[in-house]
């Protein structure tokens, strides 16, 4: 039985890896979790810069899901270099570095600084629904969907994985823009922007009034989106919304993704990775498939 | 970091305090052994619609029978499901989370006041159990009819109440309660809503006293890599490198002149 998987000319021993900020750089988890188990660990987003985030409360509960609105905090390129990247690089395990940004040079400055680094993907992050700038701003329109794409991958020593918002009206056209750009694959959906109002204090929920949606709810969503974007591009989809079991993760396969990120379903259980790996294999051991590539995509 | 455990633990008793505030007994496997006064658990609902561990600090831990006592008031749809568990269902929880308060510093030449506000008071029990040096309880109520653990700090040492209504005791906040009664310390432990730990920060700074608050927050993952919980803080964080601070990990305990609250 096959479970590895060649994404963006990268071999991954299964299909499962975490979703960007819910699992840190994966020390914290490295409690609970064998890191070695996992065919990646993908990072918080990272900035030139430290960035302070925003104001509390940052996260709530909605019905099957929570809203974040954490805005990108994170210690700094450098700081990430010295002392994350040389954790990660203990466990054999593909690195996947979430890159944000305000500007286009703030995602030029880190990609340029990750050159020098032993990192096998960079995860663009254009689809952050928590930040003034940058972020989802340049998620939203395929001109510059294709123009950043291009621009990172001019310098970039590694393959270049765009993630892409759900917040779009046809998600075809971004993806169709990423894979214009040179991207080497797209990775989607990050959370739906969503709102929660206090009725008994009629105040905003989210000290950001507005926060990303995630968990089992969005995973429909997430599953549409990933079908018809696969079928739009000829790149690997890295596939991801609401996944909190294997079922749900060779639900994302069968629709498209090459790859997928648990993120929600941490909070739940830090161990779901763990068992989504172990839950994949007994689905193919179930019905006897010799090679997970079988199932990428394989309901059209 | 000190080992966090994830377990089925069973209920032992569920036992309503006063008008939305419940107290749940519950036996642990390696939770209670490990844990100690001002950390917290998560506890998971089983309506899988609600995702999120809900955090809710030590009440009493009782290392030897191997328990944990949570006291907490109803405020949302999942507080109101773990009010409704009965003696012998078991549950998830997560824990000891957090840092704790650094009891052991304080010797019998130290005088403390045990300051609990509301829904803050539960930790504090376990506080004025463990703590060492000579110590005196405020408690902050709304009224006489919520004087919930009132008899279990009692027990424990001398307990000054405020009242918001005066029904009780001082009428008005744990800060009037400690002025009318002249109470002096060198240390200040405390838990509460953050206007009372705002005025207690100021108190102390005023008074030259050391001041340990316990903060909440709206947790997501409880264990630090979410970063759904901070609170600004006077200097840089040594992991986050900017002025914020983790709640779930680096807390809930800060010694009040290192956040800004």
């Amino acid at each position: 039985m096959n479970t590895s998987v060649d994404f963006c000319g990268k071999i991954f021993k299964n299909p499962v890896i975490t979703a960007s900020g819910t699992f840190g750089s994966g020390q914290e988890y490295s409690q609970f979790v064998d890191l070695n188990k996992l065919g990646g660990v993908v990072t918080k987003g990272v900035a030139n810069v430290p960035w302070e985030g925003n104001p509390t409360p940052r996260v709530a509960e909605v019905y099957g899901g929570m809203l974040n609105a954490v805005g990108l905090q994170n210690p700094g390129i450098e700081t990430f270099c010295n002392r994350d990247i040389p954790f990660l690089q203990k466990y054999d395990t593909n690195i996947i570095v979430n890159v944000c940004g305000h500007t286009k040079q703030e995602y030029l400055d880190v990609v340029e600084r990750l050159q020098q680094e032993d990192v096998d993907i960079l995860e663009i992050n254009i689809s952050c629904p928590n930040v003034t700038a940058g972020g989802l701003s340049f998620g939203q329109d395929p001109k510059g969907v294709e123009e950043i794409t291009k621009a990172i991958k001019k310098i970039a020593k590694q393959p270049v994985v765009m993630k892409l918002t759900p917040n779009v009206t046809d998600i075809k056209e971004i993806a169709k823009a990423a894979e214009a750009g040179g991207a080497d694959g797209i990775s989607l959906i990050n959370t739906l922007t969503g709102m929660k109002i206090d009725i008994n204090r009629r105040s905003f929920v989210l000290a950001n009034k507005t926060g990303g949606m995630s968990g089992p709810a969005i995973h429909p969503i997430a599953v549409r989106m990933v079908y018809e974007a696969s079928h739009a591009v000829n790149i690997p989809v890295l596939g991801m919304g609401g996944i909190m079991n294997a079922d749900d993760a060779i639900e994302m396969i069968l629709a498209g993704a090459s790859l997928v990120s648990i993120g929600t379903a941490n909070f739940v259980d830090p161990t779901t990775t763990v068992k989504v790996v172990e839950g994949i294999e007994e689905y193919m051991r179930k019905y006897n498939v010799s090679d997970i590539k079988e199932l990428v995509g394989a309901v059209r | 970091m000190s080992e966090i455990f994830r377990e089925q633990v069973k209920i032992l008793s569920n036992e309503k305090l006063s008008a939305g505030v419940y107290s749940l007994e519950l036996e642990t496997k390696n939770i209670a052994k490990n844990a100690k006064a001002g950390q917290f658990v998560t506890v998971y609902c089983k309506d899988s619609s609600r995702l999120l561990p809900r955090p809710i600090s030590l009440c009493e831990i009782d290392s030897k029978k191997n328990t944990i006592r949570l006291v907490f008031r109803t405020v949302g749809a999942g507080t109101k499901e773990l009010a409704d568990y009965k003696a012998g269902e078991e549950l998830t929880v997560m824990g000891p989370l957090g840092n704790g308060y650094d009891l052991d510093k304080f010797d019998a030449n130290k005088k403390a006041l045990i300051i609990g506000g509301g829904i803050g008071i539960p930790p504090m029990l376990q506080v004025a159990k463990d703590a060492k040096c000579q110590k005196e309880i405020v408690a902050g109520y709304r009224n006489k009819n919520e004087l919930f653990l009132y008899k279990d700090l009692e027990a424990v040492a001398k307990v000054h109440v405020a009242t918001d209504d005066g029904s009780f005791e001082t009428k008005g906040t744990v800060i009037d309660a400690i002025k009318e009664k002249s109470l002096q310390a060198d240390v200040v432990f405390a838990c509460g809503p953050m206007p009372m730990l705002k005025a207690l920060k100021m108190y102390c700074e005023n008074n030259n006293i050391e001041c340990y608050i316990s903060l909440e927050e709206r947790m997501a993952c409880g264990i630090g890599a979410c970063l759904g919980c901070v609170t600004k803080t006077k200097k840089k964080d040594h992991h986050l490198n900017v002025n914020n601070t983790r709640i779930c990990t680096e807390g809930p305990v800060f010694d009040a002149r290192e956040v800004e609250i």
